[in-house]
Parts: structure tokens; C-alpha cells; sequence
């Protein structure tokens, strides 16, 4: 939509990060793993994240290592481009057009300038048929650049990543698919496939599902769904070809890889077991057991120090030489499906939902990282298919985060249904939810709604049930002082037997509304008086909700038969009413902004309204397909400043949704988007820790007490800084070679900038090292004649540096070098 | 199909005994096995493991090892003898005692000019294989402690010997042992015991191979004596190694009945040096130790402590002259060699008797009425026979009429007359024989019972008439040519025809009232494994080890009409992929179009009024047929009548009363009377 382009639906946080094999860089200090449409960098020692690469439009489906420069990768995407990026700065070097959705992309070190990818069979566009085909990258200086000519190396190949392979020194490639096996010799250019039987007969499943070639020697470890890992030898004969067969997995091998030097094989599947066989000593194996889920990828660092795991619950673990795992990347969870709404923790503004089974996982949005998981249903969770577990259904937090009330239910077949109600209550000592009161079996069935009044004095829950009534819930004032207070049932309301749906509390907490099928049911939770029935059918009451602010006459609801009504409560009538297939109301607490999700036609539309103005705010049509069952308003940091008038909903808070396929997508205006773009540019590089937030806030902080600290000493210092020590010499060591001007242009420069007076140089000292120190130092800085050795001591302590002085002159000029060499540089950096 | 009584017996004890030792030769494609009960059988490689022969065994006589000399085919067995068969009288030629206590291996060098064995006291010796005898040459070096298992270089110059704990390299010229190989022992608890080498092999780039009772498959350098590969391969004990012709593959066989293969591969493939053995394919054939392993080109070949054969293709047939190099493993089944190919089971017709043969005893029944169940009247005859010969049974034989009873030794024929009254059978046994009876491979009665045909040394048959009184010799037919033993026999009812097949896969048919030969069938490439003599057109339908079916007029000397319609369309490829072979052919005395076929796993009833299957048929049509309306069926009937409901068939046999009598030893109780085979953690017990 034309109108709307300043507002654009975006991933940001809870994207997959186990997707795709994640990479870890040449000296093991990053790791980069797909996540949505970017590519994320995380630091492998400090687990955290470092930036994005930004810039595909469509989902990321590969990452992988320029085989010809170390500090470059490719990334395939399906929007039909491969991007080769500069990850250490995230500076996007080229694109190229392919124009196929691409779903995996291999290079090899023999195969210089060429990319492979799989891409789907061009007559079969729509078909799930695809292709491995190669694409010679052009030299060319453009930033974009047309790859067209594809030559197909092998024709119907799976598109999952795993399913191919190189062999050594890139002198063939073997992919499987289906019962089938087959290698490409490139110099030959012919393909051997070797079949396998279907194998139902003892019910082994013999199908392929992954492989992995030998890096130094001619052997294909080939997986297979019925957890046999076959190793592939002579298989460049017709006939002597032969493998052997290594068995452990009891479920299908998800993944293969071999270490660089070829001396182990790794092996995951559903077992959460990394398995580390011996290359030459199949019957020697390594476990290392309790990853927490299934394995999906394993990838090695090229020097075989660092493994990382990637798990079904969008967690990639990383492990120091196969004993130890040392950091845990965790994202969103996504589960089995989510069943408790979207939750924002008034405390940590994480979102909260189901995480891990019988979990409920703390999301920060900001910094798109899990916080933690609170086990809720606190039993053994036993992976097995078949098996009835307890599950988390409703969550809800009281106003002030103090209190967290949780419903589990289990449902066994032709079994009575097992619901338990658990109140949490926040303990400031461990910073975490203590269990405080268990109620077992709550409803007679399944509970429907549960939310903590929001008024101030009182802590109050009410649950509603399809068995006919709805409960309120007090924290019962304990005579005892020491004794805890512990909840119990205040109230049991029903009207007429019918079951209630769904229930609200008014934003001051007087009124509570609770949706009885057709009849809406407004109570006085003060005095459990019935104050009013609303009415308005056909349609049984699917959502109930309150305006804000001063909009809090109205209550607005959602009937099943295509309405939307919004009543006034003053005069306790229909203020209007519109047809609409709402599945979802949601408000926006800080403003009196609705947000209504509607379905329509397999595709879910969205309208952001006030309920006193007839025209709403912001309307998407065609957000998503299926219907969003899942969304919230999480407070911003940050107010916008937007004066635009479409965009002025998205001020104080931003609107998370989650589609059917599990998709968290929110919505992001234009000059929120700069502002990131922005405060992303203001990164900088340093040799020892790779850079994360944490180091930048903390680097900053100390560089600012630093410079506070030499005011101090030396208040008639005229600069702060040396010049070795400064961001512009440490940029012009660490730029990319292929973004610097010529080397001649810079030698003049640089050593023009290291002709430093010790005038102008001054020790940093701390307060308690005194003026007798001091002098002592300086004469040591005279004694010594040879200027360069003073330098050579600065590359190790910058602070304890001593230099020949400089004349009035020289400094003058010196700090003329210094002023144009910001200048390039962060024209550079802006540009 | 017609409707039947079937009489199910299951009531035979048949127990095969466990395979001992194997050797193949390679240039006859023969495969000869010896049994625990030191019987020794001989499988033609090239016609579908067609069991060709079996010597039967003697009590006191056990087998450890076999070795093929040319054609002659040795044994040595831990009552210390050395042993040749008589391969076209199925008997041992002769015994010799080798004078160095049990043996328990015996090899040959490739020239075949010598034998070496292994002793119990730590002897090595050797022997010069002459034209009809063999002849002490000398001892090697003597050690301390048995010699297990022997392997001889190929060039001969040097033999490896696997003793206790240890391998010793000797050199032949001079009988000095050159190299000694210390084994590890076990890991824990066997720490104390002494490490077996069960088997070594020594190849020709003076590699040495062993299997050890530590369950290491151990590679050694024979030059250096040094150790190069070990791969733990089982917690049990490696019992049986075998190599490749082109050494590049070597077999072993384990305590927990696995295979596991060991190839001689090089790292990258395309230079081909530096190859080391590297453990590929895994096979679980077996439940028990595999005892006896051959490696031959196509296949491994494995038998043990479970009693099967199970030939296990390496590799498919494919396709030399597609482009691409397309490589199935569709037809990786294993073929398994559960029962004898032969005739255990005699069934009189006419009186309703079963005689199951076993090696030292025969047991006659008689089959019940229809509802009531059948009486068991078990006739031990041989045991009273037990002291004077410890000779197993090779061939039994009922007359139809279920008067007389015959079995033969590899020694001596007894013939036993049956008396029935009532309930109770009289055994007389007949005490004058003819002396040209010595020994019979199979025996047959005509069926009016006046006559006895016995197949004897050369080919021969013996007709000997039998009355109330007395047998007398009547005549010998005997062949022009053929030396080989006869396997099969058969008797028209008219009792004018005799039909004999040799494993040379001659069929001749002899005229009975001429007692003159009367034609030679046609030769055919493969053994018959079946025949029988239609009961009115005289017309003999021969099944061979191939499962091609052939019918032959014998008054016409010619084949059918019939059976050239179904050789001109071919068989079905459903019926042609079976792997076991027919073993019995009856008729249907009320339905003269009706063949009565079965092998172990399924009968078949051929109707030749009916359209013969071609290849798009569906073959195994019963399921479909019983869907089908009465209006559709008659275009979907084909001649062969698969039946499946009966597993594991001895013996099919249609009784003169329309009542079928199916023998079945279910493979089942064979496996529960097996000792127990080693523990095994299973996943997920």
C-alpha cells in the first residue's frame, strides 16, 4: 500500500537463528547464523550479539565463508540475490542478482568465483523440484551486479542445506535425496548414484538425510532416517564400491560433519546428543549428552577449536573442544504452538509466552535475547511422541509484575482433564517468581480467561471457565505476620448457566465484564453486584475490552457472527456497531489506541482505531495469511517523536503480533528505522573482545573516566589523547584494506602522525601516584634517544608513554593531519 | 484350485545340526560343508546352490575342517584322523590317522601338492597329496600349545599358525618358525585367559590376518612380525576369517553371528597407494556363532552354531552399458539354506503312513482320521541296529501299499516288511538280501509294491523283486557312461517306467518289462530337483534347480505340447526369483491336469487347462481372485495356484483318498532348540 509505505512490517527479534547452519569465523571470534531476513553476528566467547548484516528482503537461507577472502561471506537469500559482506564492520560489499528464490549456497576453495546454489527447476517454478546449479560471480565494480548464467550441475536435489556436500579439494560433490546418493566428479564431469532400498521390510527407513565428505580423504558419511550413518568409500567404481554402517542414533541423523582435519566425524539427531565418532576407530565414540533439543546443524570452526550446535528450540550452543559447552545462544522458542497470549512482564517489558514445554520463556524485545525460563509445570518432560504432557494455557501478571498466575492443564484421551492454577509471586532477593499457591483442579473445565484486576489496592484474579462460571481469586490477608499470604476463592459468579468466553477489567479496575455467549455481563468486583447486561445478538462474545484514558466509557466486544459493537457505559447502549470478523481485540495500554485483527478470506487485516473516532487510525489489509491469534502492545524505551499522523499509534508502543507459522512480526516506521541505522554506524573495533553493546557502553563509561581522571592530573593538558592511541589510527589499522585510499597516500600520513612531541604526550596516572613519580618517568622518556622505541612501547601501553618533544610547529601540523583523518574516515563511515 | 483334507503334521523333529567348516573351490564352483554330526554336503555354486550331494555322517566321526585338493575334497576332525570322500560314491575313501592327537585344521597350498594340519600337541605337519593316497612328508617346528587355525602363503614358502595367545610364521623349506606374534588378551575380567587365534590368513604380500577369541580382527606385517591394524570388532570371539581371490576383502565371522567385512582401500581415490584395511559392511545374518565363512567372488557364504546357509550377494548384476553408473542394492536379499534339498519324508499312498528319516532313526506314523487326531505310532527300528555301525541313514523309502520299509547306510540296505492289523504294526525284517545290495543313494518301490529299486554306485540301478517270502535280484540297469551318484528316482503307476537323475543332470528312463533303457531326457544345464510320472498320460514333469519346468512325454520321447507352450512364453519372473527349489512333484489322480508342486516356502497346484501367466499378470492371484464376482474370475485364473498358508514345507503329498498331507518343521522350533545364543545388549530391553 502506497499510502502506508512509511510504516513497514518487519522481523525484528524471535527470528530463527536455527534455520541454517550457522558459521563460525577463521579466528573463531564470531559466529554468523541466518536470522529472518538478516544475518546476525554473535561473539563466540561472550555469547552476545554483536551487529546485523542487514539487507536482504526475503528470508536468509544461506551464510557461508568466502573461500577466498576470510573476512567476507556470502549469503543466499529467497528474494533471488547473493550478498558478499565484510561481516567485522557489516558493510554489504556486493550483490548479486541471481533472480531465483535460492535455498542453500555452497562454495569450495577449488572453485574460486563461483557460488552453487539450489535453486527451484526452471520449468517447474511452483514445483518442488530443484536444482544445484553453478553461478560464476562477474568481476565488476558495481555494487550490483546480474549473475545470470546458471549451468546446472545436478538436477532434482533437495533443498535442504544438509543434503549436499563437497568432497575433497572440491573435486566432486555428493548430494543426497530421497533413497538416492549421487556423486559429481567436476573434472570427469560424471555422476555416479548409488540407490538404496526403500527398507520397510524390518521397518528401518533407509532414506538419506544428510551428508558430510571427508576433507582429506575420499569417504561420504551419508545419514539416515533410521539413525545409521553410512561412510561411503571407492565410490568412484561401478561396482567395488562399498560402505560401513555406524549406528547409535535410535532417531534420524539431522546432521553430519566432519572436523577440518578429518579425524572425527560429529553426528546429531533427536537425541540432543552430540556424538563425536573417531574417524579411524568407528567403535571409539565421544558423547556428549543433555543439549537441551534435538540437533538440527553442527558446524566447526576452520580450526576445528569451536563446535556449535544448532537446537530445534532456536538455541545455537557453542563448545570448546567437544567437552565443554561454553556459550549458549538462545532465541526465541518456538514451541509446539503458543497457547498463553503475548505477555509484556511489567517488571523487564520481556514478552512472555510458552517457551520450552511446560516453560514460560522471558523475552527481551530490545535486545532481542532470551532472558530466562520459568518452569511452570516443574515435572520431567519425557521426549517421546504420543505422550500427554502438561502444558501451559494461561499466563497473566497483576498491574505491577508482583504477581504472575499461570493455568496448566493436561488432556489425556477419554481421561478426565487435569487443569492446575499456580499463583507466583515476585521475590526481589532472587529476582525471580517463587511458586506461593497451587490450586488444583480451579474449574470443573477448561479455563478460558484469566486476568489480575489492574486497580492498586487490591490483588485480584479472575478466571472463567466453560464449565458455567467465572471465580475471583484473593490473596487472603494472613492474621500471622510471618506466614505468607496465600490465595484463595472469594467469589464464584455465573449468569444463567451459559459458559463464559471471555473476560475484561476496566482500566481502573471497578468494572469487570465478563462475556456469558450473547450477553455480556458488566460486575462491580467491590461488591459482586451485577450491574448491567449488554446485549447485542446473534453471535456468542468472542473478546471483550475496555477503552483507556478517555475512552473508558466505552467497552468494546467481539461477537462470532461478524460484529464489532462498542457500548457506552453511561447510558448502557449500543454506541456503535460494525461488521467485522474480529479475531482479536488488543489495546494499547499507554493510549486509547484498539488494535482489532480481523480474518478474511485466508488473510488476516488489521485496523488501529480510538473507539470514540469513527475512522481508524491505521488499516493493513492482507497482513498476513491465517488467522493471528496472538498479539500485544509492548511499551517502547524510547517515545517517538513522529508527527505524522499514521504513524503517531506507533509512538508509544509498538504492536507484536505473531502469524500462524509462528512468525513475530511487528511494525516499524521510517524514522524509527534510521535511528537504528544510525546508532548502528557507531560501532567501533577493538583487538582483544569482539564488540557488543555491553563493551561499547562499558568502553565509553571508562573512556569517560579516564579523561575525567586526566583533567584532573593535568588540568593544563591541551589534548586528551595521543595519536596512537586515538579511534583514527585504530580505524586506519583495522579498515578493510579494500575500502582504504592507496597505501602511498596513506604511508606520508601515517607516519607524518607518529612524529609526536612529549610535550604533548601525558602519562595517565591514578590519583594516589604522585608528582615524584612522575618526574621519574619523565626522565626515563629523555633517557631514551631512540624515538622508535618510545613507540614500539605505546602498541603495548599506550598510557605509559614517553616521546621526544615537538616544536609549536610541527604540533600544529600534526594536529592538521589529525583533523582531515577524521574527516575521511567518517565521511567513510557515513557514507 | 479344488477343495482338500489336509492333514498338517507337524509333529517331525527334524533337527539339522549345526555347520562346522566350509571350503569353497573356486574352480568347480563347489562349496563343501561339513555338519557337526560330520555329514558333509556339496552345493553347486553355479546352479542356484543346488545341494548336489550329501555324504552322510558317522557318530564317532566330527569334522573341524574341510579342504578342497582339485577335485578331492579332505577333512580332519578332532579324532585325529585325516579323511578323503568318494565324491561320486558319497563316502569316505579312506581314513588316516595322523598320529599328533585332534586336529583341528587342515589347508592346503595352492600348488595342491601338500596338506599341512594342526595338532593338539603343537605339531605342524606335513602332507604330500599323491594320485589316490596321501603320504606323511615331515613335522614343521614343534611348539608348545595346539595349532588352532593354519594359512598358507600363496607362493608356499610359508605357512602362519595360530596357537594359543599367539601366531607363528614357519618357513616350509626348513620347518623353523621364523616370526612369533604375541596376541593380546582381553580387556578385564579375560585378562587371565588365554587368547585363541581362531583363524588367520596369510596373504600374498606377506600381510598376516587374524581372529582372535578377544574379538580383535588383528593385521600384521609377516616380514617384520610388527603389528599394523587392530580393529575390536565383537566382546566375543572372531571364529572364522576368509579372504578374497584378489585379496581385497576380508571377511570375518563372530560369536554374535555377524559379518563384518574388512577391505583394503586407499585414502583418496585416485592414487592408489597407501591402502589400509578399513572395516566397512556389517552383516547380521545369523542368531549363533558363525563357524564357517567363504568369501567368493559374487558373495559371502556363512553358516554356524544356527544351521543355516545364507549366501549374502556382494553386489547386483547392473547395467555395463549405461552411461551413468547406476547401482541398486534392489535385489541385496540374502538367500538362506534352511532345509536339505532332498526327500526326508516317505508317505504311503494307499495306506496313509509318514516315515520321517532322521540321521541315526526313522519314525513311522500313521495319519488320523479327519476330525479325530492323528495316533502316533512311532516304529524305532535302527536303534537295535546301533551297535553294529554308527553309519547315519542317507536314503529310507515306503511302499505305497505301506508293506514294506526300506533304508540304506553307507555300509549296508535293511528292508523290513510292515504287517497292519488294526492298530497295531508288525516289523519282520528281511533277512536274506541279495548280495549285490551293498549300499543304495536312493531308494524307490514300484507302486504295486512288487519291486524295489535301489540307485547304486556308477549310476546304476539295482530291480530287485520283492514276495511275500523272499527279495531276489533281478537285474542291474546300468548306463553306458555317467559315474555320477543318483539323487532322484521315479516309478510310473502303470509300473512300467523308471526315471533316474544323476547330478550330472542326466535323466534317463528306463522300460521295466524290457529292462533295457529306454530313452535319455534331453540334457538340461541345471539338476533337476524334482520328477514324477503322471499316473495316465505317462507324461514326467521334471523341476530343476533353476525353477525351469519341463514335461516329457516318454511314450513320444519328445516333450509336450504344453510344456514347449510354456518354454516359448517363459516362466514368470515371480516364480523364477523363489530361491528354494521344488522338491516334490505329485499328481492329482482325480483331476489328470493337476500338478501338485512345493518347495519350502509355498505349494502350487498347476492346472494345464488354463491359460499360462505371462509377465504382466499378477502371479500370486489367489487374494484377488476370492474379490472378484463369479462373472470376472475365469479371466483372471492362470495355471499356477500359489498357496501360501502352509511355511517351512518338508513334504507335500496328495493321498489316493483326495486328503493332502502337508510335513511342515517350522523354523521356529528349530531356533528354540538351539542353545542360547551370547547376551547381547539390545536397544531400548
Amino acid at each position: 500500500m502506497v499510502v502506508h509505505a512509511e510504516i513497514r512490517m518487519v522481523h525484528r527479534g524471535g527470528s530463527k537463528i536455527n534455520f541454517r547452519e550457522p558459521v563460525i569465523t577463521h579466528d573463531s571470534r564470531f559466529l554468523l547464523c541466518a536470522a529472518g531476513e538478516s544475518v546476525n553476528v554473535y561473539s563466540t566467547s561472550t555469547e552476545e550479539y554483536v551487529h546485523d548484516l542487514q539487507g536482504h528482503t526475503d528470508l536468509v537461507t544461506g551464510v557461508v565463508l568466502n573461500p577466498s577472502n576470510h573476512l567476507q561471506v556470502y549469503s543466499c537469500s529467497a528474494d533471488g540475490t547473493v550478498r558478499l559482506w565484510d561481516f567485522t564492520d557489516a558493510i554489504l560489499i556486493k550483490t548479486f542478482i541471481i533472480g531465483y528464490p535460492i535455498y542453500s549456497i555452497y562454495v569450495s576453495e577449488k572453485h574460486g568465483g563461483v557460488v552453487f546454489l539450489v535453486v527451484p527447476m526452471a520449468n517447474y517454478k511452483s514445483s518442488e523440484l530443484f536444482q544445484l546449479v553453478a553461478v560464476h560471480l562477474p568481476h565488476s565494480g558495481d555494487q550490483e551486479v546480474e549473475a545470470r548464467e546458471l549451468s546446472a550441475v545436478l538436477c532434482d536435489v533437495s533443498h535442504h542445506p544438509g543434503a549436499a556436500s563437497f568432497g575433497r579439494e572440491g573435486e566432486y560433490i555428493a548430494a543426497v535425496k530421497g533413497l538416492q546418493l549421487e556423486v559429481f566428479f567436476f573434472k570427469k564431469q560424471k555422476s555416479y548414484r548409488f540407490s538404496l532400498k526403500s527398507g520397510m521390510k524390518k521397518g528401518a527407513k533407509n532414506a538419506f538425510t544428510c551428508v558430510s565428505c571427508h576433507p582429506k580423504e575420499d569417504c561420504i558419511a551419508t545419514g539416515h532416517e533410521d539413525g545409521k550413518i553410512r561412510m561411503w568409500r571407492n565410490f568412484n567404481q561401478k561396482k567395488e564400491y562399498t560402505y560401513s554402517t555406524l549406528h547409535w542414533h535410535h532417531g534420524a541423523v539431522n546432521t553430519l560433519c566432519f572436523t577440518p582435519e578429518g579425524t572425527n566425524l560429529l553426528s546429531g539427531g533427536i537425541e540432543s546428543v552430540l556424538v563425536h565418532w573417531h574417524y579411524t576407530q568407528e567403535n571409539q565414540k565421544d558423547f556428549l549428552p543433555r543439549l537441551g533439543a534435538a540437533i538440527t546443524h553442527i558446524a566447526v570452526s576452520p580450526d576445528g577449536s569451536l563446535f556449535c550446535t544448532s537446537h530445534s528450540d532456536n538455541k545455537i550452543t557453542i563448545i570448546q573442544s567437544c567437552v565443554k559447552v561454553s556459550a549458549v545462544i538462545q532465541g526465541l522458542v518456538k514451541g509446539d504452538g503458543v497457547w498463553t497470549n503475548l505477555i509484556i512482564d511489567p517488571r523487564s517489558k520481556a514478552l512472555v509466552l510458552n517457551g520450552k514445554p511446560g516453560h514460560l520463556q522471558f523475552y527481551s524485545l530490545h535486545h532481542d535475547k532470551q532472558l530466562y525460563n520459568l518452569d511452570i509445570v516443574q515435572q520431567e518432560y519425557i521426549h517421546e511422541e504420543g505422550l500427554d504432557q502438561f502444558e501451559v494455557v494461561k499466563a497473566a501478571f497483576d498491574a505491577r509484575g508482583d504477581w504472575l498466575a499461570t493455568v496448566e492443564e493436561r488432556r489425556k484421551k477419554g481421561a478426565e482433564l487435569e487443569i492446575n492454577l499456580k499463583l507466583w509471586a515476585y521475590d526481589e532477593l532472587t529476582q525471580s517468581f517463587v511458586l506461593n499457591t497451587t490450586v488444583t483442579a480451579p474449574h470443573e473445565d477448561r479455563i478460558t480467561a484469566m486476568f489480575f484486576s489492574p486497580s492498586p489496592e487490591t490483588t485480584m484474579l479472575v478466571t472463567t471457565s466453560l464449565d458455567g462460571h467465572f471465580k475471583a481469586w484473593l490473596l487472603a490477608d494472613h492474621s500471622d505476620a510471618n506466614a505468607e499470604g496465600f490465595w484463595a476463592c472469594d467469589f464464584v459468579g455465573g449468569y444463567h448457566l451459559l459458559k463464559p468466553g471471555c473476560c475484561s477489567f476496566s482500566a481502573d479496575g471497578s468494572l469487570l465484564s465478563v462475556g456469558f455467549q450473547e450477553v455480556v455481563t458488566v460486575w462491580s468486583p467491590a461488591s459482586w453486584e451485577l450491574l448491567t447486561t449488554l446485549s447485542q445478538p446473534p453471535g456468542a462474545i468472542r473478546d471483550l475490552c475496555f477503552g483507556r484514558l478517555s475512552c473508558s466509557k466505552y467497552l468494546l466486544g467481539a461477537s462470532t457472527k461478524n460484529q464489532l459493537c462498542c457500548w457506552n457505559l453511561l447510558t448502557c447502549s449500543l454506541e456503535w456497531s460494525t461488521p467485522m470478523d474480529v479475531s482479536l481485540l488488543q489495546t494499547d495500554p499507554l493510549s486509547e489506541n484498539i488494535a482489532a485483527f480481523c480474518s478474511q478470506s485466508g488473510s488476516s487485516d488489521l485496523f488501529v482505531f480510538k473507539p470514540s473516532e469513527p475512522r481508524p487510525l491505521y488499516s493493513q489489509k492482507a497482513l498476513c495469511t491465517g488467522k493471528v491469534q496472538h498479539a500485544v502492545f509492548a511499551p517502547r524505551d524510547q517515545m517517538l517523536e513522529s508527527c505524522e499522523e499514521r504513524t503517531q499509534w506507533l509512538n508509544r508502543s509498538q504492536l507484536y503480533f505473531l502469524t500462524q507459522h509462528m512468525d513475530l512480526l511487528t511494525f516499524s516506521t521510517k524514522t524509527e528505522e534510521d535511528r537504528l541505522l544510525a546508532s548502528s554506524k557507531q560501532l567501533m573495533v577493538d583487538d582483544s573482545v569482539a564488540v557488543t553493546p555491553f563493551y561499547l557502553l562499558l568502553g565509553k563509561h571508562r573512556g569517560q573516566q579516564l579523561e575525567k581522571q586526566e583533567a584532573l592530573t593535568n588540568p593544563m593538558a591541551e589534548r586528551t589523547q595521543l595519536p596512537q592511541g586515538s579511534i583514527a589510527i585504530k580505524e586506519l589499522l583495522h579498515t578493510p584494506a579494500h575500502v582504504l585510499p592507496s597505501a602511498s597516500f596513506l604511508c606520508a600520513m601515517f607516519v607524518r602522525s607518529l612524529l609526536i612531541s612529549s610535550s604533548s604526550a601525558r602519562e595517565e596516572k591514578e590519583h594516589e601516584e604522585g608528582e615524584m613519580e612522575r618526574e621519574k618517568e619523565e626522565e626515563d622518556s629523555e633517557g631514551e634517544a631512540d624515538p622508535r622505541l618510545g613507540e614500539s612501547a605505546t602498541w603495548g601501553h599506550p598510557e605509559e608513554f614517553g616521546a621526544p618533544a615537538l616544536t609549536k610547529a610541527q604540533e600544529r601540523e600534526l594536529r592538521k593531519v589529525r583533523t582531515f583523518d577524521h574527516s575521511w574516515l567518517s565521511s567513510l563511515l557515513d557514507c | 484350485m479344488g477343495e482338500f483334507k489336509v492333514h498338517r503334521v507337524r509333529f517331525f523333529d527334524y533337527m539339522p545340526t549345526a555347520i562346522r567348516a566350509m571350503a569353497f573351490n573356486a574352480h568347480t564352483e563347489r562349496l563343501a560343508l561339513a555338519r557337526m554330526d560330520g555329514s558333509v554336503e556339496i552345493f553347486n555354486f553355479t546352479d542356484h546352490y543346488f545341494q548336489e550331494k550329501v555324504i552322510p555322517g558317522k557318530d564317532s566321526r566330527s569334522t573341524e575342517s574341510l579342504c578342497w585338493v582339485g577335485g578331492r575334497l579332505f577333512s580332519a576332525g578332532l579324532n585325529g584322523e585325516i579323511t578323503e570322500y568318494d565324491l561320486e560314491n558319497l563316502r569316505p575313501k579312506y581314513s588316516l590317522e595322523a598320529y599328533g592327537g585332534p586336529i583341528w585344521t587342515i589347508i592346503s597350498n595352492t600348488q595342491g601338492t601338500q596338506l599341512a594340519i594342526g595338532c593338539e600337541d603343537g605339531t605342524v605337519k606335513l602332507f604330500e597329496v599323491l594320485e589316490e593316497h596321501i603320504q606323511f612328508e615331515r613335522n614343521l617346528d614343534r611348539q608348545k600349545g595346539r595349532i588352532i587355525s593354519l594359512s598358507w602363503h600363496p607362493s608356499g614358502t610359508h605357512i602362519a599358525a595360530g596357537m594359543m595367545d599367539m601366531i607363528r610364521v614357519f618357513d616350509v623349506p626348513t620347518g623353523h618358525a621364523v616370526q612369533r606374534l604375541l596376541v593380546d588378551r582381553g580387556f578385564g575380567g579375560s585378562k587371565s585367559q588365554e587368547t585363541v587365534v581362531w583363524s588367520v590368513a596369510f596373504l600374498s604380500d606377506h600381510t598376516v590376518v587374524s581372529g582372535d577369541s578377544a574379538g580383535k580382527v588383528q593385521v600384521w606385517d609377516g616380514h617384520t612380525g610388527t603389528l599394523v591394524k587392530t580393529h575390536l570388532v565383537t566382546k566375543w570371539d572372531v571364529l572364522a576369517l576368509s579372504v578374497s581371490k584378489d585379496e581385497s576383502s576380508v571377511v570375518a565371522g563372530t560369536s554374535e553371528g555377524t559379518v563384518i567385512q574388512f577391505q583394503f582401500i586407499a585414502p583418496t581415490l585416485h592414487q592408489q597407494q597407501d591402502k589400509e584395511w578399513v572395516r566397512t559392511r556389517t552383516f547380521k545374518n545369523h542368531t549363533h556363532d558363525v563357524r564357517a565363512l567363504a568369501e567368493i567372488e559374487t558373495a559371502i557364504v556363512s553358516g554356524g552354531m544356527d544351521t543355516h546357509l545364507v549366501v549374502r550377494p556382494l553386489l547386483e548384476k547392473f547395467d555395463e552399458n549405461t552411461e551413468m553408473a547406476e547401482i541398486t542394492l534392489a535385489g541385496f536379499d540374502s538367500v538362506l539354506l534352511f532345509f536339505p534339498q532332498r526327500n526326508l519324508v516317505s508317505c504311503a499312498k494307499k495306506a496313509g503312513l509318514l516315515l520321517f528319516q532322521f540321521p541315526g532313526q526313522l519314525e513311522l506314523w500313521r495319519l488320523g482320521d479327519s476330525d479325530g487326531h492323528d495316533g502316533r505310532n512311532t516304529v524305532n527300528i535302527v536303534d537295535s541296529f546301533q551297535t553294529k555301525g554308527s553309519d547315519h541313514i542317507c536314503c529310507s523309502a515306503l511302499s505305497s501299499c505301506g508293506g514294506w520299509l526300506a533304508y540304506s547306510t553307507v555300509s549296508c540296505v535293511r528292508i523290513y516288511r510292515l504287517q497292519t492289523d488294526n492298530n497295531n504294526i508288525s516289523i519282520t525284517k528281511v533277512s536274506k538280501l541279495p548280495k549285490a545290495l551293498r549300499s543304495a543313494h536312493q531308494l524307490c518301490f514300484s507302486s504295486d509294491s512288487s519291486k524295489m529299486f535301489a540307485a547304486s554306485s556308477q549310476s546304476s540301478v539295482l530291480v530287485i523283486a520283492l514276495t511275500q517270502s523272499e527279495c531276489k535280484y533281478v537285474h542291474t540297469l546300468k548306463p553306458k557312461s555317467g559315474q555320477q551318484p543318483i539323487h532322484l528316482m521315479t516309478t510310473s503307476v502303470d509300473g512300467k517306467w523308471l526315471a533316474a537323475a544323476n547330478s550330472d543332470c542326466e535323466i534317463r528312463v528306463y522300460n521295466l518289462q524290457k529292462l533295457k533303457l529306454h530313452c535319455i531326457v534331453p540334457v538340461y544345464g541345471s539338476c533337476p530337483s524334482a520328477m514324477g510320472i503322471h499316473p495316465t498320460t505317462n507324461n514326467m514333469t521334471v523341476v530343476h534347480a533353476d525353477q525351469q519346468l519341463f514335461e516329457y512325454s516318454i511314450v513320444e520321447k519328445q516333450y509336450t505340447d504344453w510344456s514347449r507352450k510354456l518354454q516359448k512364453q517363459g516362466l514368470h519372473n515371480v516364480w523364477l526369483d523363489r530361491d528354494t527349489p521344488v522338491t516334490h512333484v505329485t499328481f492329482n489322480p482325480k483331476n489328470p491336469n493337476q500338478v501338485v508342486l512345493h518347495d519350502m516356502h509355498m505349494f502350487c497346484i498347476i492346472d494345464q487347462s488354463l491359460p499360462l501367466p505371462d509377465q504382466k499378470t499378477q502371479f500370486y492371484n489367489q487374494m484377488t481372485l476370492r474379490s472378484l464376482s463369479e462373472q470376472e474370475r475365469p479371466s483372471h485364473l492362470h495355471a499356477f495356484k500359489i498357496c501360501k498358508t502352509f511355511q517351512d514345507l518338508l513334504c507335500v503329498s496328495l493321498l489316493d483318498d483326495q486328503s493332502l498331507v502337508v510335513v511342515e518343521r517350522p523354523l521356529l522350533a528349530i531356533t528354540s532348540q538351539l542353545p542360547a545364543p551370547v547376551r547381547q545388549k539390545k536397544f531400548a530391553t
